[in-house]
């Protein structure tokens, strides 16, 4: 059958790169599963709608154990978008496409928290899944400045380290830093700082009405919220699993 | 040089076709061709508003699909010769709009007018961003409670963003145009103060139009609120907003207070 084109318009087909995060899993994949569980007990909802990528360069591992891998993911809401390193053998249709040419981002690296150590357990920085894109290289502190407001959504979304507004971030508007967050104006959407696993990150506004605030994973909403910091210069920050907050000034 | 405003908004309802009329005749008593062009394809009013419904032959569609020529698609005021409508369809949807056809029609419309004002459909999909394409100057059209705003802000985010002007690099020069503005309810503190407003969408002010009988007086009549009785608080308030577009310095007046006291506020300027 041949088809009719009405429209005649060509199809655009543009290249573009996204920054994923690179999961790369280790023998025993049980030990791994329960530790990525730990992990995400930790930063609820971490991988949620994020584009994670499965680096199996160095797994030995069979096309049937590749899917049951997939699957455990997916029952943890990790939804991959490729694997990387993967023989075509190991490849069947229906699964994530095989990605090639990725390029290392700055470390994203989770590190293990103290309150999860159980006394005797190995150190806690082996045995925490880690979202090495490289091996670790000098690391330069990186920051973003952004000179305007950020409008209701809008997000940005910098995993490489602190985020400055020189501006307000508005109701529905994002800020997500892998380092710290700071907000020169009004702080009215949400800010997420230490988002890729660094409970050392701080938010800083000069006036805070969030709709929601995270540090690694620990969450606060407005509801949350203590009503006398509304509308003040404030700056929070993560002591254990509680988001701690003083007024600045 | 022509100069292509939209008014826009996110939400509905807030005022959008009523500023449209209300700023593009105002415009036209300048003695500088305008015409207004309803981008709301599907759900046309502005012909309404304009008193031109039963003039309509040809609409922005038939021009784009080739089906009519500009000239005969344009309808003339009958109450000011420097005064058009490119009116829209009523029976199709926004996917006949085309970015291909829009361009092509802003192109003709800027050989011809001073000023193009393109009334944009609620919401930030394709009609929406297809008014605001070829935008110079953005009215954005915001009543004084919060929805409305998150909604206006989320406009200006675009506007920085998918207008041709963005894409190379430029603004688009936005002004905010405050309507339905109740005195007594913003005295109680049921409505966002205008300070309010300002702060949290940091663009500078525009216009403050009152909520007024005055507008639904006029629509029924079918005349733009500027031509239907020049002398009412709505007419003055979109006059000056019409004045202020075009470069003029007005002091600006919170409707209901004196006037000036506001000055300070106008030409308030961020990012
Ligand atoms: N200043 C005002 N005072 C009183 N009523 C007003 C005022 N401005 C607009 N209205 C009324 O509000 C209603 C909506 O106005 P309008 O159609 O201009 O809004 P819109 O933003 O174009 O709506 P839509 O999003 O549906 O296109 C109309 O009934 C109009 O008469
Ligand atoms: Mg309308």
């Amino acid at each position: 059958m041949t088809k009719v084109l009405t429209d005649t318009r060509s199809i655009r087909i543009k290249g573009r790169s996204f920054l994923a995060l690179v999961l790369s899993p280790e023998p025993p994949l049980d030990a791994w599963l329960t530790r990525l569980d730990d992990l995400a007990s930790r930063s609820a909802g971490f991988f949620l709608g994020r584009p994670v990528v499965l680096d199996v360069a160095d797994l030995e591992i069979d096309r049937a154990e590749l899917k049951k891998l997939i699957d455990e993911l997916g029952k943890r809401n990790v939804r991959i978008m490729g694997i990387e390193g993967g023989r075509p053998s190991l490849f069947e249709p229906g699964m994530p496409p095989a990605m090639k040419g990725g390029r290392p981002a700055p470390d994203i690296e989770i590190p293990a928290e103290a309150s999860v150590e159980s006394p005797g357990a190995a150190p806690a920085a082996a045995t925490a899944p880690s979202l090495q894109v490289e091996p670790p290289a000098p690391r330069a502190i990186s920051s973003i400045v952004i000179r305007e407001p950020v409008r209701s959504g809008q997000s940005v979304i910098f995993p490489e380290g602190d985020v400055t507004v020189v501006g307000s971030v508005a109701s529905g508007a994002e800020i997500i830093a892998g380092g710290s967050v700071h907000v020169y104006g009004t702080l009215r959407g949400r800010a997420l700082a230490g988002s890729v696993g660094n409970a050392s990150a701080r938010i800083f506004c000069r006036r805070l009405e969030a709709e929601l605030l995270a540090i690694d994973g620990v969450y606060k909403t407005a509801e949350d919220m203590a009503p006398n910091l509304r509308g003040q210069a404030v700056q929070l920050w993560l002591e254990g699993d509680s988001i701690m907050a003083e007024r600045l000034n | 040089m022509a100069k292509v405003i939209v008014v826009t908004s996110g939400k509905g309802g807030v005022g959008k076709t009523t500023s449209t009329a209300a700023l593009g005749a105002a415009l036209a008593q300048r003695n500088e061709k305008t015409v207004v062009v309803d981008f709301d394809v599907g759900l046309r009013n502005l012909d309404l508003v304009m008193g031109a419904e039963r003039r309509v032959v040809y609409d922005l569609v038939n021009v784009i699909q080739g089906d009519a020529k500009l000239p005969q698609a344009l309808i003339r005021d009958k109450r000011l010769e420097t005064l058009f409508l490119l009116p829209a369809s009523q029976t199709r949807d926004k996917d006949s709009l085309t970015p291909e056809g829009v361009e092509k029609v802003m192109g003709e419309l800027k050989k011809h007018f001073d000023w193009i004002i393109c009334d944009s459909p609620a919401g930030i999909e394709r009609g929406a961003t297809l008014a605001m394409r070829h935008a110079d100057i953005a009215v954005i059209v915001t009543n004084p409670e919060v929805s409305s705003v998150r909604d206006s802000d989320r406009i200006i985010g675009l506007l920085d963003a998918k207008t041709e002007r963005a894409e190379r690099g430029e603004r688009v020069e936005k002004h905010l145009l405050l309507t339905r503005y109740d005195q007594v309810r913003a005295e109680r503190g049921d409505m966002l103060k205008v300070d309010d407003v300002l702060e949290i969408l940091s663009i500078p002010l525009v216009g403050i139009v009152p909520e007024s009988t005055d507008v639904l007086k006029a629509s029924n009549l079918g005349a733009p609120v500027t031509l239907a009785d020049s002398r009412s608080a709505p007419a003055l308030a979109y006059l000056d907003a019409a004045r202020r577009i075009a470069g003029e310095t007005v002091p600006m007046t919170i409707p209901g207070e004196k006037r000036g006291f506001l000055g300070k506020l106008f030409g308030r300027r961020a990012a």
